[in-house]
């Protein structure tokens, strides 16, 4: 009886290692939900800063019709905006992280997590330098579409390297991205949504489905 | 278990072994430093099992310098896949066997 019991504990913990030796599983659902807070911030901080008239700014045609000096400040605006939310996402992110790690007893920087990270930031990246085109040819209100896009198909890609549920994520957010780009004039609001309210759902999906656990059975070694 | 497993494939005849295959077969290739975190081995017991693995032929080696750091990564051959399955179809209708 013994003897069985072992054996089945070996299976376990071999099933166990095949998946955390090609999965990065400490991506932690609280990194989710605190960048879908600072997200909602930073949409927050857009929709103050142009006051109730945003959507003149960010539908189809809507830039036209502005100064080009308000038109640069606002751009200027709406680009550091962007990135503070979205070097304050990652930075928190990615301790929420760091600190499921180490109560899993993993460590942060191996295999898996620099491939996760690879596979996220090759589409990331070529989406940057997408959207910074799109601000240099003037096409201001592509922007939005462009980021959700681009940021799905980063999900995708990562999603091969971690729990399978992100690619949920970036499913929704590739949809919403495209629907944006027919449904023009609700851009900070598809934006807010996408980034916002998605990645809250999310982040509070994963932590009830995975670290609410009191123990995680199969992190155990 | 160890007696049982005899009649199986000798090679994979310990958990480490089993370990380092399994995860061998979802992992392209992993260095020797990934595979000693993941299975919590020491140095030499790795290095033997690794050892015995490639003289099987299940094992390849491939040396290489990152900077001025030695750098071996190992992958599972043809050879090495093929006999795994095998082991594990037979270690299955003997489980069946038993029940």
């Amino acid at each position: 009886m013994y003897e069985t019991r072992e054996h089945l504990q070996t299976l376990t913990e071999i099933r166990s290692l095949m998946e955390r030796s090609s999965k990065f599983l400490s991506l932690s659902g609280l990194s989710g939900v605190f960048a879908g807070v600072v997200a909602l911030m930073g949409a927050a901080a857009v929709y103050w800063r142009l006051d109730l008239h945003y959507t003149a700014y960010t539908s189809y045609d809507g830039t036209q019709i502005l100064f080009s000096d308000a038109k640069q400040d606002i751009v200027r605006f709406l680009m550091l905006d962007g990135f503070i939310v979205l070097l304050v996402a990652l930075i928190g992110g990615s301790l929420f992280t760091i600190r499921k790690a180490r109560k899993q007893g993993m460590s942060i920087w191996n295999t898996t997590s620099k491939r996760l990270l690879q596979a996220l930031f090759t589409p990331l990246l070529a989406g940057g330098v997408f959207c910074l085109g799109l601000i240099h040819h003037d096409l201001i209100w592509l922007v939005f579409p462009a980021t959700l896009v681009f940021y799905g198909l980063a999900l995708l890609s990562a999603s091969r390297y971690t729990v399978r549920d992100l690619h949920y994520l970036g499913i929704c957010e590739i949809v919403l991205g495209l629907l944006s780009l027919f449904l023009t004039g609700y851009s900070l609001l598809t934006w807010a949504f996408g980034f916002g309210v998605l990645h809250i759902v999310y982040g509070m999906v994963m932590y009830f489905k995975y670290d609410a656990k009191p123990e995680n059975e199969t992190g155990v070694i | 278990m160890k007696d049982l497993l005899a009649q199986f494939n000798k090679a994979f005849e310990s958990k480490a072994r089993l370990s380092i295959m399994s995860v061998l077969l979802v992992n392209e290739s992993l260095s020797f430093n990934a595979l000693k975190e993941l299975l919590q081995l020491t140095d030499g017991n790795l290095a033997t099992h690794l050892r015995a693995l490639e003289e099987a032929g299940y094992l390849l080696i491939s040396k290489q310098f990152v900077g001025r750091k030695p750098n071996t990564t190992y992958t599972a051959t043809e050879a090495g896949r093929q006999a795994f399955a095998d082991h594990l179809n037979s270690l299955e209708s003997f489980i069946k066997g038993l029940g």
